[in-house]
Formats: C-alpha cells, structure tokens, sequence
C-alpha cells in the first residue's frame, strides 16, 4: 500500500468519494463521469457536488435514464482509451446494464485477447433503510462476483472508499464499487493527498486468537463495533474486511482460520448463495481438518427486503447477532459475552433499524 | 473518390490510406470496380467458408453474409482506415470491407492460436484495431452503444473520427438501439447508426415483429437524419454514407441508415435453407434476381470497365489470396490449454 504523504483529516465517506473522484478527474483528462443525477443539486448523495461546475458538462454527464445504453457508451469509449465513472444511485438501477455489464465490459480483454482494454468504474449505491423496500435495496455483490472479467469492491470505511475510488479509476479493466448508503455517513482519518489502495485482497482491522470474522461494507463497521466489545470480555476476534469480492483471495483469512479454527462470515446480501457461501466453501476444502466447528454465515434472509420498520426490525445481521453467534461457537464464551451482548443491544437499540444514524431524516 | 483534392483529417489518415489493404488506392482510381472487386471479395471468402465447412476444421457457428454484400462495401470504402465500425454476429464482410486481416478472421474461425482473437471469440467477436474494426459483438443489439460510445471518445478528444455501429433489423426493436440513438442526438455524436434490413430475424420475418411502418422513422422520432436505399445497390450505399460521414465529421451528429437487403442462407451456417418453410423460394429468387454482386458486375460492363479477361484475373487473385489464407489457418497451431487463463 502506497503510504499517503499528508496528514489525515475526518471526513465522511461520501467526502472522500468525492474527493477522490475530483483528484483522479483533475490528475487525468480521460477520466470522465456519467450518471443520474451527477450534475443535479443533490449530486449523488453529495458525493458528486460541485464536479460539473469544476469540469464542465463535457465530463460530468448528466445521463438520460438508459442505463444499459450508457453503460455501452461507457465501454465504447474506454475502448477508444477513455475512462468513465459510471453511477448508480441504486445498485437495483444498474440491473438495467447487466447485459454490458457481464457481457461487454467483463469480456472484452478476454476475447481480445489482452488487446483492448475497458477501463470502466462503476459505482452502484447499496441503498437500506427509511422504507426503501425491495427494490431499493439490494446487493448483487455475488451476482457480479460471478463473472469472470469483473472486480468487485466494496469499501466500508472513509479511507478505503477513497483508496478503492483512485484504484478502480486507474485499473485498465473494470471494476464494481458496490457503496453502501450508510456507509457514506462514517467518518474517518483520510489523507488528502491522492493515493490508491490495492484492489486486492482482505485486510485484518482487528487481532484475536478464538474466531476468525470476514465482513463487509457496512457490516463492517458493526462487526468492529462488536468485536470491539468481545476483545474486552477476552473473546478475540480476528476481524477481516474482506474489501474485494472479486478477485477473491482467501490466502489471509485460511492462514487465520487455520489458527482460530472457527469462522463467521456477515453477507451484507442474502444469506442463501451469498458471498459467504463462497468464503465458506473455500475455507472448509483448504483447512477442513483445523475447524473447530462448523462455519457460520449470518446473511439476509431468504426474502426480498420489506419497507416498514415492523417487518425489517430482524431483517439485518447486527453486531449483537454476531456476538451471540460466536457465543455459541466457542465452550464457556456465553457467560463471557453475556455483557457485551447487552451493551451491544443497548447500542443497537438508541437508533431505529430503518436509519443510518440519529441526524439522518430522510427522505432517502 | 469523389472528393480526391479533400484534404485529409490527419496526418495519419494521409499515411494509413497509402498503406493496408489497398481500398483506398482503388478508391481513388475507380469506385464502381473498387466496389465490385471489395463485393466479389467477400462473396469467394463466405462461398468458400461454405464450401469447406463441412471438412469441420472450422468449429464455430458462421453466419454468412452472402447476398448483402453490398452493404458493408458501400458503408466501409466510404470511411477512413481510422474511423471505426463495431459489427454484430454476421461480422465477416463488415470486417473485411473495412480491411480487417483475412487471414487473421479464418484463423479464429478455426480455433487457432493466429485467430484475430487468439481463438478465444469464434466468429462473433472479430476485430482489427489497425483497419479500425474495433470490436463485434453477438447479442443482438449490444454493438450500438458500443460504437456510440466510441463516438462520445472521438468528439471529447477533438478527433475527426467516426464511429458506425452495424444492426439489423431485429436490433431496432432492442431499448438499447434508442437509448444509444437518443444520446448519438443529444450530444451530436459523430455516430452512423447502419441498419441493415434483411427481412428476418433468424426465422421470423419483420411484419410479425413490427408495424408496418419505414425501419428510417426510428432514427427520426430520435431527431436523427434518416434515409433508406436500396441495400443491393453499393453506390447508393456508398454515396448516402458518405454523406453521412461528411455530416459527422461537420459535427452535425448521427445518421440512421436503412438499407433494404436480403440474406441468401441460412441464420447461421453454410447451407441454403429456402425448403424449411419459414420463406418460400419465389421470395428467394426475386432477391437473387438483384444480386449485389451481379448487379455491379452488369453495370461495369455495360460502361466497359469489365470484361471477361479481367473477370478472370480478379477471381484468379482473389482466390490466390482465399487459399493463401486458409493454409496459413489449418497449419497454424492450437492455442495451448495454458492461455486460457490469461487476461480472464
């Protein structure tokens, strides 16, 4: 990882998305941006503001609704040595270009053999909460994951979605940045200067020696929150981010499975043919005979996402739900967590399930 | 050319069109024969491609082109080696009109290491970057954009280039041909949209897929310049495209250009298919009646541009080149399992 030269400063998620993409268009004429609402006054959850009065119109595209087409026009003229930002403000929108998606821009440097590249970044928006319903909230992580020719990241802190921006703008093939909503509300250290994290491989953002936990995107930031909790009760969580789906490399969470012998993986979508399936699958053919137990994946549930806080009250996995899995999975851990359950309950309860945090007031 | 004394685009032009496959050369000399001699062309490669493909050394579905010959001619001597086409599944004589390496497509049709695509795309996916065949593509539909946005690249560098995008009939009823065509014309794209209107999609024939209606009012209600001509008549097509070209390159934005045709085989494969029912032979014959091929060669002898001795010596070079081109595909080697893995 390339060691930024300024010093850090907060900022939000969504600022350093913006930042990054400012830096990237201001450092690179080819880099270019096209979606709905990117030039408009709310400018993609803030994360594009300012963009079209800084470069102009000819960059920052304001996009017809058509988003196979321009995901098309988007390949088009990576072809040609551009490199778009595409955007979605739901990852529910982008199912329109799926067929340029998996089709064209995931095959293209394969069928040619290594002759044209796509340098395409596509954002797509993980929408949850304040009565989204379900067609505003879906994932698709593994759904992209599937095809061969495609990156797919997910950042889940300021740092990384700044990191992760600058690297997909710099890869020469294409590259996913599935964005949850609410992680655009964290904040964190981020440097100002420009400088790119690796779109490989998971990163280890807590030690412990009894159970190995894989998360991703928001669900992160839950699981440090209760991992937090555990390693104060002596419950260590060796706690990953997974940050790329796609290309999966599990080098670093076998090496830890292998030591902790148990493994919890959170899907921030459904449960059922989720990511974690995968993670699953893999860690148990390479380090079988060291698992303690068997391996747990807490998921969505097998339904599409409801609107009304009544419904979706258990839809999501949460750091209380984690703690009280790896309860179960390690001998005599139940009375050790039995406080951090609580205090993990008590947190979870001071905001409602449908917002992403106490200053949030809709309306999306 | 009609318009030797036009100065070209850039200096790369300039040398591109003194070297490659010769088209410009011809061009500038005698575009009927050079219209002829590029049809004449592409109907010897897709007859021999027939021919041979029951030898099963070309393993890959080949969808032929015979019969509308006259439509990529037509499109691609009009254009600049550096302008770029994005082709469909029946890619073979937009690729070679426009100079795309004859050896290069056979190579991949069978499977070799050599193929334009490494053996990697078959058939469906031919391209040349140097003769500006930039990519072809087999889901109906999904080259428009494509093109499209190679023409959003030319015009936010300032290069004088265009981009057409080859479709059929079938495309049109596709949401992406207007999601791409409404952008070509918001943003003035330097983008041809080529439709080539061969009366059937696969089996299905157009009146039960679409309103009795022209094909041209498509790009129209986009706010397009829209023409239709006969798709067997290559210097109408030439000329309309040409036109089209000039009007690009002017920054005057997309045209959407129908071309009445007719394909002789099969959807896909190397046989004739008039007796399976979907259409009868009479229909056949009032097509072949206007073969493209035959109408051009009719017409330069009529003018005394073609006679039976040069008749001769074009085919004799042609197929020179056709069998030069098929040996160099069967003695070139596989690719290796290895490399499959490689840029995936």
């Amino acid at each position: 990882m390339r060691e930024p030269a300024s010093a850090p400063r907060r900022l939000t998620a969504a600022a350093a998305i913006l930042e990054a993409t400012a830096q990237c268009m201001q450092a690179d004429a080819r880099v270019y941006m096209m979606g709905e609402g990117v030039a408009d006054p709310k400018g993609i959850f803030g994360t594009t503001l300012g963009l079209v009065e800084r470069f102009g119109p000819e960059r920052v595209i304001e996009m017809p609704v058509a988003e196979n087409g321009l995901t098309g026009i988007a390949i088009g003229s990576a072809l040609m040595g551009q490199r778009p930002i595409m955007v979605h403000q739901r990852v529910d929108f982008a199912l329109l270009a799926v067929e340029q998606l998996l089709n064209n821009a995931a095959k293209t440097h394969f069928v040619t053999n290594g002759v044209h590249k796509v340098p395409l970044t596509v954002r797509m928006i993980i929408g949850r909460g304040w009565g989204q319903g379900p067609e505003h909230s879906q994932v698709f992580d593994s759904v992209f994951a599937h095809a061969p020719g495609l990156k797919v990241v997910m950042p889940s802190t300021p740092y990384e979605a700044k990191g992760m921006m600058v690297a997909a703008v710099r890869d020469d093939n294409p590259v996913i940045v599935l964005e949850h909503r609410w992680m655009h509300y964290a904040e964190g250290d981020v440097p100002e200067a420009l400088y790119e994290t690796p779109l490989t491989g998971p990163a280890r953002v807590r030690s412990g020696d009894e159970v190995t936990v894989v998360a991703s995107s928001f669900a992160l930031l839950e699981a440090i929150e209760a991992a937090d909790h555990m390693a104060a009760a002596g419950v260590g969580c060796d706690l990953f981010d997974l940050r790329v789906v796609r290309p999966l490399d599990l080098t670093s969470i076998i090496a830890s499975v292998r030591r902790t012998g148990r493994l919890v993986i959170i899907d921030t979508g459904w449960k059922l043919f989720g990511v974690g399936a995968e993670i699953a699958a893999q860690v148990t053919e390479a380090c079988f005979d060291q698992l303690k137990c068997a391996p747990v994946r807490l998921g969505l549930p097998d339904q599409p996402t409801p609107s009304s806080r009544g419904l979706a009250r258990s839809f999501y996995p949460n750091g209380q739900i984690l703690a009280e899995t790896v309860a179960k999975m390690i001998p005599d851990a139940a009375h050790r967590l039995a406080e951090p359950i609580k205090a993990l309950e008590a947190l979870r309860l001071r905001v409602p399930v449908d917002v992403p945090n106490p200053a949030f007031r809709g309306p999306f | 050319m009609a318009d030797d004394d036009r100065t070209p685009p850039t200096a790369e032009a300039a040398r591109a069109a003194t070297e490659g496959t010769g088209h410009d050369a011809l061009l500038r000399n005698d575009l009927p024969l050079a219209l002829y001699v590029d049809m004449l062309r592409n109907r010897r490669i897709e007859e021999e491609i027939a021919r041979r493909y029951g030898d099963q050394e070309m393993r890959c579905p080949v969808h032929l082109s015979v019969g509308q010959e006259a439509v990529s001619a037509g499109v691609c001597l009009a254009l600049e080696r550096q302008d770029q086409i994005v082709s469909t599944h029946r890619a073979h004589a937009h690729y070679l009109s426009k100079g795309g390496d004859l050896k290069a497509m056979l190579a991949e049709f069978h499977g070799k290491a050599s193929g334009c695509c490494g053996g990697r795309g078959g058939s469906m996916h031919i391209f040349d970057v140097p003769a500006g065949v930039l990519l072809s593509l087999p889901i109906v539909g999904s080259g428009i954009p494509v093109a499209t946005g190679a023409a959003l690249a030319m015009k936010q560098r300032g290069e004088p280039q265009v981009a057409v995008a080859f479709l059929g009939d079938a495309a049109v009823e596709e949401g992406v041909f207007h999601e791409a065509a409404n952008f070509a014309a918001v943003h003035r794209l330097p983008v041809i949209f080529v439709c080539e209107n061969n009366l059937y999609s696969v089996y299905t024939p157009l009146k039960v897929r679409q309103p009795d209606l022209p094909l041209e009012r498509l790009g129209r209600c986009h706010g397009i310049a829209s023409v239709t001509a006969d798709g067997n008549d290559a210097e109408a097509v030439f000329s309309l495209t040409r036109a089209a070209v000039d009007r690009a390159r002017a920054g005057e934005g997309p045209s959407f250009l129908v071309f009445d045709t007719y394909r002789w085989l099969e959807h896909c494969g190397p046989n004739y298919d008039n007796d399976i029912g979907y259409r009868t032979q009479a229909e056949f014959e009032t097509w072949r009646e206007r073969d493209p091929v035959g109408l051009m060669a009719a017409k330069l002898q009529r003018q005394g541009l073609l006679d039976a001795g040069r008749q001769s010596e074009l085919l004799a070079s042609i197929d020179a080149e056709i069998n030069e081109a098929f040996r160099f595909a069967l003695a070139s080697p596989l690719p290796e399992p290895g490399e499959v893995a490689l840029y995936a």
